[in-house]
């Protein structure tokens, strides 16, 4: 194949002509800033993007975007998104969702989503709350959230997203979060160049219902030692100096964090992405309690693994391979198959 | 010995026995030979939920009625002539149904103290004198397949399973019937254990010369081709020719065919059958839920293929909030309900039409959909192609409604000209279309057909979101404005109240007729034969049947108040005669019956004739 032509496109050109209607101070626009720029340098045409969402405050991210888009129905959007993308595998079609979305009334399009490998971009805004039914708690907040549904405090646990990514057999997990939009761009750079589903859990600060949810992992006094950068091939260091790490211990079933200093350098774990055993990226998913320390951002797992979309169409096309007739022909011969039996 | 030879003008015979027994393929195949013999059919399966039901139980009685004779005929009949019962338990589930005088084929191997304990026959109903009224022919069938079978190589396991294959051999012999198509049926069947091809077409043998030999038949019968069409024929169920209309969509719209199913009785084998037409470009997936496969039905759409879902009442339900979504999309898309007896459940196996007011109304918002239903089996090939035609033209969703009747019901079809077939061919939208040359409008319409562009993902400069919200006239901005609305909603309808489809037909061949019969859907068979039936007495009556539930034709409202009199037959409690007394303000004499299983045309007769009375 010759080398694509560079399309020069810009930020702005991913821009729609909507007036963009999130509240003031909400986590989305960063995220929808940091995509808009991060776009061109993929070099796909406008035409040939689409964004396909659900419901919710996330799921009005397509009318923002000047590409294809569709704002679908609740919990629907990979169940819509895995026919356009099997059916047209020259499109690149990414799914935006949230919480409530993706997690609770569309939980089971998303996990079948995974398992089958469709050729998706999945990127949940996840901010813990259920923010445009104006504040219930969602299948990820914390045991004990103090809703308007939950006054008591809700009594049942929350889903951990990249777990249950990675056990519905995920290709790809990765983790970033709406303020940094330099390591935003990085995972969703690598999510656009895996082949399969990608899913990316963003997290995102809702201002109005869950205000600083995820506080630790940005305020600049707390970040260092509750943020793990993970980078395929280095070892898993973090804090200030690298003060903590993080090993495997002899007959732990799991991953824990130790203090650098009490450990020989060979103990602390070298990241690497494509693990097959979703064991490992699973159990760096458990690192992180509902307090946010040691909570692990960037490409947990990228292995390689054929796409249904690939499958697929390789069976259309290995059908008509062998194929000599016209259509009408075809069809000709499909209605005169079997017993037939003619009458003069 | 010399048989005698009687002409017969129809027979109706029905195989019943476990649902082990393979009754549905020995069905199959007498249907088959049938065929080949030039008769007309219409057959009616008739099988339990249940995979293997408890062995000799009522509740797992299968059995598959066929209907054969000289001329056209339209439904399956309403009473079997012959019973093949291959145990007490068919015997029981179906003696019901037989007329005195009706021959009983039974197998007597099957009838021992333990069997007839289990369905409550105190004595062999063989040996008492309870089956005086019929022709009784006790064969001893599993018995004689295992002797016939004594020399092959297979198990007695396989001898006795091969016994549906004497019973064929045998009814075969009775009716004359031609076999080269069973023989060659076997070989494919068994192609990979050709011992099990030997014992089959030895048992079928076997079942043959038995009835050449044996005294016990003394007659035999012959029933003459019917005077048919010329051309060519295969005999076809309702979900195989709905499979090859949406193959035929396909083809004829140069669209790839985009199926998302999830398997439900009595719709999977339309996505068994459409599974295997890849080389057509038709994509099926099995997805995770019925929601699921409407909604990559709906996605594919967008992408630029001929959206089809297929399933069943329960299904349709589950589809119903992306059904709307469709209606606010305004993209292609064909819901195929075969229907089946509810609610829940229900009846699973069993037929039904009362998916009507769920299939006009069952959706959140005013949604409008076309609607339509075939009326047999074969025309479900061209229902198809019709729900194709409307879904593409007018970007809409469209609801098919078969049901297990049409569905798994056959008859001969008259294999149509490919040529003949409707051009489907749609254009996607290019290039911009506002007035400035350069914005792209999704919702300007064609003036014509109401229809928006169809601008798929991948064409340069027409890049759009569309959505669930409310959309504005034109632009399809989101729109929150009450007077946008007001004539959204109203577009939306008349959207579909608008699509031309062909006026109402009415059969009435006196000329005279006061009293109209309205039916849809499948009850056409059996309305049919009963106004015959009607009018072989000397009396008068016209019959319409509708195949466009929404819109309707135009001329219906005309027809209805042309007579004196309407009667609505329906397998519901009256769905259709509440729309038709709503729109059109007419007294319908609504008839119902909701039993899981076709009207027969003798009680619709009876019902036809009580109205003709009255008038």
């Amino acid at each position: 194949m010759s080398e694509p032509v560079a399309l020069k496109l810009t930020a702005k050109d991913f821009k729609s002509d909507q007036e963009v209607r999130w509240c003031p101070g909400c986590g989305d626009y960063a995220i929808l800033a940091a995509i808009q720029q991060f776009m061109p340098e993929l070099n796909i045409p406008r035409e040939r993007t689409v964004f396909v969402s659900g419901i919710g405050c996330s799921s009005r991210f397509p009318y923002y975007m000047n590409t294809y888009g569709m704002h679908s129905i609740h919990g629907r959007a990979p169940a819509i998104a895995t026919g356009l993308s099997v059916s047209r595998p020259d499109l690149s079609v990414w799914v935006v969702t949230g919480d409530g979305d993706a997690l609770s009334i569309g939980g089971n399009h998303l996990i079948h989503a995974l398992r089958r490998n469709v050729n998706l971009k999945i990127l949940l805004f996840n901010n813990r709350i259920y923010g445009l039914t104006k504040g219930q708690y969602s299948p990820t907040s914390e045991v004990g959230k103090v809703t308007k549904s939950t006054p008591a405090g809700s009594a049942d646990a929350p889903f951990n997203p990249l777990s249950l990514a990675l056990g519905a057999e995920a290709s790809f997990v990765g983790r970033t979060i709406d303020s940094d939009r330099k390591h935003l761009q990085s995972v969703l750079r690598a999510a656009a160049e895996h082949e399969g589903s990608a899913f990316v859990e963003i997290y995102q600060n809702c201002n109005i219902f869950n205000d600083g949810a995820f506080d630790q992992l940005k305020d600049p006094s707390t970040r260092d030692d509750y943020l793990i950068r993970l980078e395929h091939g280095q070892p898993i260091t973090f804090g200030a100096d690298g003060r903590f790490c993080v090993v495997h211990p002899p007959g732990a079933f799991g991953l824990e964090v130790r203090e650098t200093a009490s450990v020989r350098p060979e103990e602390i774990v070298v990241h690497d992405a494509t693990v097959t055993d979703p064991a490992y990226a699973f159990a760096l998913s458990r690192l992180p309690g509902l307090d946010l320390r040691n909570t692990p951002i960037g490409v947990f797992r990228s292995v390689d693994r054929p796409s249904y979309d690939s499958v697929v169409q390789g069976q259309l096309a290995a059908a008509k391979a062998t194929v000599t007739e016209t259509p009408e022909q075809q069809l000709a011969g499909l209605l005169g198959s079997g017993d037939t039996w003619t009458i003069l | 010995m010399t048989k005698q030879i009687r002409q017969l003008d129809r027979v109706v015979i029905r195989f019943a026995g476990d649902s082990g027994d393979g009754m549905q393929l020995t069905g199959d195949r007498f249907t088959s030979e049938t065929a080949q013999l030039g008769n007309d059919i219409s057959t009616l399966p008739n099988f339990p939920a249940e995979i293997r039901a408890p062995a000799g139980t009522l509740p797992g009685v299968s059995s598959f009625q066929v209907h054969f004779a000289d001329y056209d005929i339209l439904t399956p009949g309403d009473a079997p002539n012959v019973l093949v019962a291959m145990n007490p338990a068919a015997l029981k589930a179906n003696l019901a149904d037989l007329p005195r005088g009706a021959d009983i084929i039974v197998n007597t191997d099957e009838f021992t103290r333990r069997n007839l304990a289990k369905v409550g026959y105190q004595t062999s109903p063989l040996d008492d004198d309870s089956l005086a009224g019929y022709v009784v022919h006790p064969v001893a069938l599993t018995s004689m397949t295992v002797g016939a079978l004594a020399a092959y190589e297979v198990s007695k396991k396989d001898a006795e399973r091969s016994k549906n294959m004497f019973a064929l051999g045998l009814l075969s012999w009775m009716y004359s019937r031609p076999y080269e198509s069973t023989l060659r049926f076997l070989e494919r069947k068994f192609a990979a254990r050709p011992e099990l091809v030997a014992a089959n077409v030895a048992a079928f043998k076997a079942g043959w010369n038995f009835g050449e030999t044996t005294e016990d038949f003394a007659v035999r019968y012959e029933v003459k081709p019917a005077k048919m069409h010329p051309g060519t024929y295969r005999n076809i169920t309702g979900n195989a020719a709905l499979s090859l209309g949406l193959v035929a969509a396909g083809v004829r719209s140069g669209l790839p065919v985009f199926l998302g199913a999830y398997p439900i009785t009595p719709a999977s084998d339309i996505l068994h059958e459409l599974s295997k037409h890849k080389r057509f470009g038709v994509l099926t997936m099995q997805a995770e839920d019925e929601i699921a496969a409407v909604g990559a039905a709906l996605g594919a759409s967008y992408g630029g293929s001929l959206g089809v879902t297929t399933t069943s009442g329960p299904g349709v339900a589950l589809k119903s909030e992306t059904i709307s979504l469709a209606v606010a999309l305004e993209l292609p898309l064909v819901i195929v309900d075969v229907q089946r007896a509810g609610p829940s459940t229900g009846m699973p196996t069993k037929t039904e039409q009362a998916d009507l007011n769920m299939a006009l109304y069952g959706r959140h918002g005013e949604a409008p959909v076309a609607v339509i239903a075939p009326k047999s089996p074969s025309d479900c090939f061209f229902a198809a192609l019709e729900a194709a035609r409307i879904a593409l033209t007018y970007r809409t969703p469209v609801i098919l409604l078969s049901d297990n009747y049409v569905a798994n019901g056959s008859e001969p079809w008259l294999l149509p000209d490919v040529e003949s077939l409707p051009d489907l061919r749609v254009e996607f939208a290019t290039r911009p279309n506002g007035e400035d040359g350069t914005t792209f409008l999704p919702y300007l319409r064609d003036p014509e057909t109401l229809a928006r562009p169809w601008a798929i993902p991948g064409t340069p400069g027409l890049e759009h979101r569309i959505g669930g919200l409310e959309k504005a006239d034109k632009t399809g901005d989101i729109s929150y404005d009450p007077a946008n609305h007001d004539f959204m909603v109203r577009t939306r309808a008349a959207r579909i109240e608008t699509i031309p489809v062909p006026d109402i037909e009415v059969e009435d061949p006196d000329g005279d007729a006061r009293v109209l019969v309205l039916g849809w859907g499948s009850t056409y068979g059996p309305i049919g034969a009963a106004c015959r039936g009607v009018r072989q007495r000397g009396l008068s009556i016209a019959q319409a049947h509708l195949r466009h539930l929404a819109p309707m034709p135009a001329n219906l409202g005309e027809v209805l108040r042309s007579y004196d009199k309407v009667v609505i037959p329906e397998m519901n409690l009256g769905q259709l005669a509440h729309v038709i007394r709503a729109r059109y303000l007419v007294d319908a004499i609504s008839y119902n019956q909701v039993r899981g299983l076709p009207f027969t045309a003798a009680e619709l007769e009876t019902t036809l004739e009580e109205v003709l009375k009255n008038v």
